[in-house]
């Protein structure tokens, strides 16, 4: 996704990495058993973020966690109301999760729509001991009672603004910009 | 009987005295008195002034269908005798196949009772050629037409039997009355609801091959060959029956036919869609057998326009295409439709084609109609060749409005018709503007 | 025939409000079809069969035609968007006791149904039907004309196997004249760059195919030698019954795709069949449940590319979305 110009960095390569780094070491205090953690990554970005999540916490932690990915385009609560459909990704969980600590990983946290639908979806694939939410940017703008557990950093956005999370496997780089909202056709 | 009208300020064009040329029309007790420039009608003539339109002698379609005894709430005899003098026919050939069919001397009476009282073209029934319609036992011939049949024929089914078809086109001799037949090889059609081709592969629908028509074509004319009697070929839709006809009548045979406007103007392509507007039988074929249509009337092979005016109720016809009847009317579009496919095109002169309606039915069937000689039927067409208007079914006068041609821009328009010197059918005012001048229809007083 | 786009119509590859046809569509389409199949194939791998999207909406199957295998494909499709499904079939509904299509259509419509699933005997219903209601409707076979989802099936299904469908040689075999599948099959593979013959007897082969850019074959053995795809075509008693064909054994012998006949092809070679089968006559079993065989695979496949139609065309409308934002504030 190209980011205009008049994007302002929030958080460049190293922030964002350091944020990372912060966000496994929040996990690996709160979960004494590193061997029931699941990390999900939400389409599409926060599969990225949560394989990187993994990488840091085996370095930290020296066991090895499974990621998956979920899409939630199916479970949206608005698909009534959307326009074009979107293109529907694949669901991948390495692993029954019936038991596990499940932590759904996601870019931006900002209506917790997204984050109801994960929780809805996981609830077909089985019965999590837990699950939490681990959220690289808090944007504020709550329509549902969701909070994260793990949260990077918070930032404010004023109306016509965004926050755009970029990953290397998608965007080329890593980073956290604000930019324009952009027009919808 | 009324007054005598004089018609005046017209373009008399009557082809069967090679007449074209401004002039008027004396009309007396129901009959011609004069005809051409300077005619002076007596005082208490009526006088209508039609303002340079066409002057013609009316119409006659020898093919159409009204729905009564049995299915009136397509047409009745009195809604299709209004809707022919609408479309400028004097005289119209009902066939028989309603129901029941008019295939005895009382059915046939019934009609022609109707046909006099409905103040509309002349009615003349077609009877029965075989009982039922059944295709097995010829009818009482002699009796029909001694109660004022025509013609006889099984139109809507094929006279299958080659036996009987030969005995009809002998026994038909004594009457002086042809055989009409609606030539479909059935165990080839077979079920066929428009034209075999690709547009019926790629709809999906089953079809009837040109075989279908052209097989017992040649078939029916090698029997009129053999019998010397008049066979006269329904509603050709196929170049290959097209010849047939064509060597038949160079072998001498005496075998006449006819074409629909319909089939002049469309192809098979009309389907698309499913549109039941476009299903009748024969069906709509091929742009090459369409042309071959058109070169046949041009050169006679073809002798008459027809329409096969076949009413059916839109609700009938609002279903899926397989379960919709087949048919359309064309009385009321007959004119516009000639004149947009053979004068637009070039083919045909005005005079042709008023030959084609009026004048060469009469001579084929030995009508005394379809002519302004002095001493014929008042039977009289007033059209506009020149004025372009769009078919709006809702005006139609025919009792039903199943037409292919809704919306389309036809070319030529029916102003008024008498019968028998009697104003039958007069376009409302409104509906079309005159041209400038004096108002064309102008009450008492002499010229 | 142009896409209707009074309800839905929304979708990015823009079908409109119904599906009855593949005629009328773009490549473009037909792949953005398949692809959004992908994904519904996993979810019939879960455990629980289920995504919420569809929740809410009722479809109606009307099958005025008899078939079990396509109403149950058609019908696990919608359980597993969530779905409430209505099943109307021919006998004992309504129409059966002489309520004509548009009465039928005008009920639906009363009814405020979302989508209609329709099977039906005359070719050009489903377009009847979707001219007439705002619900979106899918044809699931009409008369002789077209069977969308399963030709769909059947491409998703070959180019799975053989990774693209753009220049595979595909011959269709058996009953082309009375078939609606090969038709849409036909529309299909010529939209998206396939080769395309059609090989039967004479009597089965309907008049001006070559027009439509088909190949005839004469003999199967020719068929075999061409194709990378031989598609097999049920062989309905009816027509011999009608005397299209002497007899079924005659038609096996001379058009039946059988081992032997399979053996000599030159290269690989996929068989597929729409179903439902009759072994020994068009087919023969050890042909059907051998290496060649694709058959299972489309039934499969047949469930999440009917998950995929229904799923592109339902709801959502950006208008719809605009209004209920205006709602909200």
């Amino acid at each position: 996704m190209p980011v205009a110009s008049e994007a302002e960095v929030l958080l460049d390569e190293e922030q964002t990495d350091a944020t990372l780094k912060d966000l496994a070491r929040q996990l690996l205090e709160r979960e004494p058993d590193p061997a029931e953690l699941l990390l999900v990554g939400i389409r599409r970005r926060g599969v990225e973020l949560a394989e990187r999540l993994a990488t840091e916490v085996e370095a930290q932690g020296g066991v090895a966690i499974p990621t998956g990915s979920l899409d939630i385009t199916l479970y949206r609560d608005d698909f009534g109301q959307i326009g074009p459909k979107p293109v529907i990704g694949s669901t991948e969980l390495p692993v029954e999760i019936t038991g596990l600590h499940v932590v759904i990983v996601d870019d931006v946290l900002h209506t917790g729509r997204t984050t109801r639908a994960a929780l809805n979806e996981l609830s077909d694939f089985g019965r999590p001991r837990k699950i939490e939410l681990c959220t690289l940017v808090d944007r504020g703008g709550r329509e549902l009672p969701i909070q994260p557990d793990y949260l990077g950093c918070r930032f404010e956005v004023a109306p016509g603004e965004e926050i755009a999370v970029s990953v290397p496997s998608i965007d080329g780089e890593l980073s956290v910009r604000r930019v324009p909202v952009e027009r919808k056709k | 009987m009324s007054r005598p009208v004089l018609i005046t300020g017209g373009r008399l064009l009557d082809p069967s005295q090679e007449l074209d040329g401004p002039g008027a029309l004396l009309i007396r007790d129901g009959r011609i008195e004069a005809c051409g420039r300077d005619i002076v009608g007596p005082d208490d003539a009526e006088v209508v002034d039609v303002d340079g339109l066409v002057i013609a002698p009316g119409f006659i379609d020898v093919h159409v269908h009204f729905r009564e005894p049995g299915d009136e709430h397509k047409e009745t005899i009195e809604s299709g005798a209004r809707s022919a003098a609408a479309g400028g026919f004097t005289t119209v050939w009902t066939m028989p196949n309603t129901d029941p069919p008019i295939d005895d001397p009382a059915a046939v009476g019934f009609v022609r009772a109707a046909g006099e009282r409905a103040g509309g073209a002349r009615v003349y029934p077609v009877g029965a050629a075989s009982r039922g319609l059944q295709g097995e036992k010829m009818t009482e011939v002699g009796e029909l037409v001694a109660a004022g049949a025509v013609a006889v024929s099984d139109d809507g089914n094929p006279i299958w039997n080659a036996g009987l078809l030969r005995r009809l086109l002998e026994y038909t001799q004594t009457f002086d009355i042809p055989v009409l037949q609606h030539a479909e090889d059935t165990g080839l059609s077979c079920g066929g609801v428009m034209n075999e081709g690709k547009v019926a592969t790629a709809l999906g629908l089953r079809g009837a091959p040109n075989a279908a028509e052209s097989g017992m074509v040649a078939r029916d004319c090698y029997i009129a060959e053999l019998t010397g009697g008049h066979l006269h070929v329904c509603h050709v839709s196929t170049r290959e029956a097209v010849e047939q006809v064509r060597r038949a009548k160079e072998c001498g045979a005496h075998v006449t036919a006819e074409v629909t406007p319909h089939h002049l103007a469309l192809t098979e392509d009309a389907v698309h869609g499913y549109r039941t507007e476009a299903k009748m039988n024969p069906p709509l074929r091929t742009e090459e057998d369409r042309q071959s249509l058109l070169d046949a009337l041009v050169d006679g092979t073809i002798d008459v326009i027809a329409t096969d005016h076949a009413p059916h109720h839109y609700e009938e016809k609002e279903r899926e295409f397989d379960d919709a009847p087949f048919g359309v009317v064309g009385l009321e579009t007959a004119l516009g439709v000639a004149m947009l496919e053979l004068v637009g095109s070039g083919r045909l002169s005005l005079g042709a084609v008023v030959d084609r309606l009026s004048c060469a039915p009469a001579r084929i069937m030995g009508l005394d109609v379809g002519t302004l000689r002095p001493g014929a039927r008042g039977d009289i067409v007033v059209f506009d060749p020149a004025e372009r208007w769009t078919v709006d079914a809702s005006t139609f006068m025919s009792g039903s409005r199943n037409t292919p041609f809704v919306g389309k821009e036809l070319v030529g328009r029916v102003r008024a018709t008498w019968v028998a010197g009697e104003r039958r059918y007069e376009l409302p005012r409104e509906a079309s503007p005159f041209r400038e001048g004096a108002p064309p229809y102008v009450g008492q007083g002499s010229v | 025939m142009t896409a209707n786009t009074t309800n839905g119509g929304a979708d990015g590859l823009g079908l409109g409000k119904d599906l009855t046809g593949l005629q009328q569509l773009t490549c473009e389409q037909i792949e953005g079809i398949l692809d959004t199949a992908e994904p519904f194939k996993e979810i019939s791998e879960r455990r629980i069969k289920k995504v919420p999207v569809l929740r809410g909406k009722t479809i109606v199957n009307l099958f005025l035609e008899p078939s079990t295998r396509t109403r149950i494909s058609f019908e696990f499709a919608e359980k597993r968007l969530s779905a409430d499904t209505v099943n109307i079939a021919s006998s004992g509904s309504s129409v059966e006791k002489g309520e004509s299509l548009v009465d039928t259509a005008r009920n639906l419509e009363a009814m405020r149904i979302d989508m209609v699933v329709i099977r039906h005997g005359s070719s050009g219903a489903a377009q009847f039907l979707a001219d007439r209601i705002p619900s979106n409707v899918i044809n699931a076979g009409d008369g002789q004309h077209e069977h969308p989802t399963q030709a769909l099936l059947d491409l998703l299904t070959i180019r799975d196997r053989l990774g693209s469908i753009a220049g595979r040689r595909v011959c269709i075999v058996g009953d082309v004249r009375h078939s609606r599948v090969a038709r849409s099959d036909i529309w299909g593979l010529m939209r998206c760059g396939a080769e395309v013959a059609v090989c039967g007897p004479k009597t089965l082969i309907p008049m001006g195919i070559e027009e439509l850019g088909v190949t005839v074959l004469s003999r199967v053995e020719e068929a075999i030698e061409w194709a990378e795809v031989l598609y097999v075509l049920r062989l309905q008693l009816e027509r011999m019954d009608a005397g299209f064909v002497p007899s079924l054994r005659e038609y096996n012998r001379f058009f039946g795709v059988s081992r032997e006949r399979l053996e000599r092809a030159p290269g690989d070679i996929a068989v597929l069949h729409p179903g439902p089968m009759n072994r020994g006559v068009e087919i023969d079993s050890d042909v059907a449940d051998g290496p060649w065989s694709l058959i299972l695979p489309q039934v499969t496949n047949g469930v999440a590319v009917r998950m995929a139609v229904l799923y592109l065309l339902a709801g959502g409308s950006p208008e719809r979305a605009e209004s209920a934002k205006e709602a909200r504030e």
